[in-house]
């Protein structure tokens, strides 16, 4: 009985950290159609810069904001001088995303060294809390918190605003919204900042339980993309609900068929590829 | 002398190799309609795209209100005061009624949600609704509400009556000869041509990229030699 409580909690908590990984990714691949391999090495950047903004005594949630706008500027810088050139052309952003990661993850090497770097939670929400007599790690109970703050802000964001909407309008008809007077590629460029944004929040508030290390990136993208594809490209109720299930697979995957991980978190995304390849909630991207 | 709303002057303009526009000058007189008239591919839509920055001109001016607009961004066309209803309506389709007009809000003017409403009370009732699952008639009604939106000194048609049932037709055109009384300045591109008639004063022709007859309405009406070469389908 505790190993199924304790497991859900735990597939809970992995999912939400989960969704502030694939959050950003979706945001952007979703919206502006550029598919940011780059995504795990943000995310890795992020824990970093928490971990070395933690190190000198800095306020958790101020470690993570500082972090996260300071990849989201540094999204901005990639959107601006390389993606805006190779609008369009996919496999041009593929690769130079794919190789923007193995920069970042070298320059990591070099800034931070190969050790992996702890970040503590804050120490108020570090003890266990008590759940049907169990005790629980009290901050992956934080994380899911931030993750469902961060799902309802983004939705606000996205479906409730003048903003969002002006947003939106530049992905149905680019050419349309400027007629109109939108500034399409200063939205894109804040799309991208907020995408970056969220990863490198992700790399911080998920770096208590993943701790910053070398190969965070490469750990990390191949389950931003698991998550997109199987809740549906560019859908944030998708990437919600997909952050949930894989959070669930991974974890109960784990500690069932240790030896066969990998293959129970990626089978899901082949049957999705399969059956319904635009996802549980996506649509087709015209 | 008054400034004139729009000017084209000399405008050539080409789409990839094809060179569609020759040398085009026209002018709307503010506060008038210009009607634009031509065949298929005749340069009419060309014209649009070139004032409104979708297409930079390779030379020529174009001039709002006296102020120089070509080669600016869609945008800053749009900050000088022109607003489009473009061919095929090309509302945002995912947005809902009332996101697709306060995108299009701009600069300080008798327009906003409440005024489209009134002009086009099917807006309102639908307001809550995809702009992609309204009919034809009430997409185009849309497209013109966000035009407005803009609050505008200079407004482009592209056929607004183009796939429509009659009476919306009348309806529109309704609204088009009010938009003109209260002082806006219109280019309509019509292929409808009794409809551009009975709202135009001024009339241009356009034939395979080339300005072939500039004059009033009822200059236009009287030549019957003019349109038959030039509008030889009608």
């Amino acid at each position: 009985m505790q190993f199924w409580i304790v497991q859900s909690l735990n597939s809970l908590a992995m999912g939400g950290l989960l969704f502030l990984l694939s959050a950003g990714f979706s945001l952007i691949f979703g919206l502006l159609r550029i598919p940011n391999l780059a995504h795990g090495g943000l995310f890795m950047l992020g824990a970093y810069l928490g971990a070395t903004l933690l190190g000198g005594q800095m306020n958790f949630w101020l470690a993570a904001l500082l972090s996260g706008v300071a990849v989201g500027l540094l999204g901005v810088v990639l959107e601006a001088v390389l993606l805006r050139r190779l609008a369009g052309n996919e496999q041009g952003q593929v690769l130079v995303t794919l190789g923007v990661s193995f920069i970042i993850a070298d320059l990591c090497l070099m800034a931070f060294g190969g050790d992996p770097m702890p970040l503590g939670a804050p120490r108020s929400l570090r003890p266990p809390v008590f759940i049907g007599g169990f005790a629980f790690p009290g901050y992956r109970l934080v994380v899911l918190g931030c993750a469902l703050a961060v799902a309802v802000l983004l939705w606000l964001l996205l479906e409730r605003t003048r903003l969002g909407a002006m947003i939106r309008a530049g992905v149905d008809d680019r050419e349309m919204a400027r007629g109109v007077g939108i500034k399409v590629s200063r939205l894109f460029s804040a799309v991208f900042f907020l995408g970056a944004f969220l990863a490198g929040l992700g790399g911080v508030i998920g770096g208590p339980i993943l701790s910053a290390y070398p190969g965070l990136d490469a750990d990390m993208l191949p389950l931003a993309l698991v998550v997109v594809i199987l809740g549906g490209v560019g859908s944030l109720p998708g990437a919600l609900v997909g952050s949930f299930i894989i959070g669930a697979i991974y974890n109960f995957g784990s500690a069932l068929f240790p030896d066969f991980a990998y293959v129970v978190l990626f089978l899901p995304m082949v049957l999705v590829l399969v059956i319904k390849p635009t996802g549980l909630f996506g649509r087709v991207l015209r | 002398m008054a400034v004139d709303a729009l000017t084209l002057r000399d405008v050539d303009a080409l789409y990839g190799d094809s060179h569609v526009l020759h040398q085009v000058s026209l002018t709307l007189r503010e506060g008038a309609l210009l009607a634009l008239l031509g065949r298929n591919g005749a340069g009419k839509t060309t014209c649009l795209a070139s004032v409104i920055g979708w297409l930079k001109p390779r030379s020529g001016s174009v001039n709002v209100f006296g102020r120089e607009v070509a080669g600016l961004s869609p945008e800053a066309v749009v900050q000088a005061g022109v607003a489009l209803v473009p061919q095929g309506r090309r509302i945002f389709p995912t947005l809902s009624v009332r996101e697709n007009l306060v995108v299009a809000q701009r600069g300080r003017g008798l327009w906003n949600t409440e005024r489209v409403y009134e002009t086009f009370p099917r807006l309102r009732e639908r307001k809550s609704q995809a702009a992609g699952s309204l009919s034809g008639g009430e997409q185009q009604m849309l497209a013109i509400g966000r035009a407005l939106m803009g609050n505008p000194r200079v407004l482009l048609m592209d056929e607004p009556s183009e796939g429509l049932a009659p009476q919306i037709v009348a309806e529109v055109g309704r609204i088009i000869a009010r938009l003109c009384a209260e002082g806006l300045s219109i280019v309509l591109v019509e292929q409808n041509l009794n409809l551009a008639l009975s709202l135009a004063q001024d009339v241009a022709i356009i034939n395979t990229g080339r300005i072939v007859f500039t004059g009033t309405a009822a200059e236009m009406a009287a030549d019957h030699a003019t349109v038959d070469r030039h509008l030889g389908v009608f």
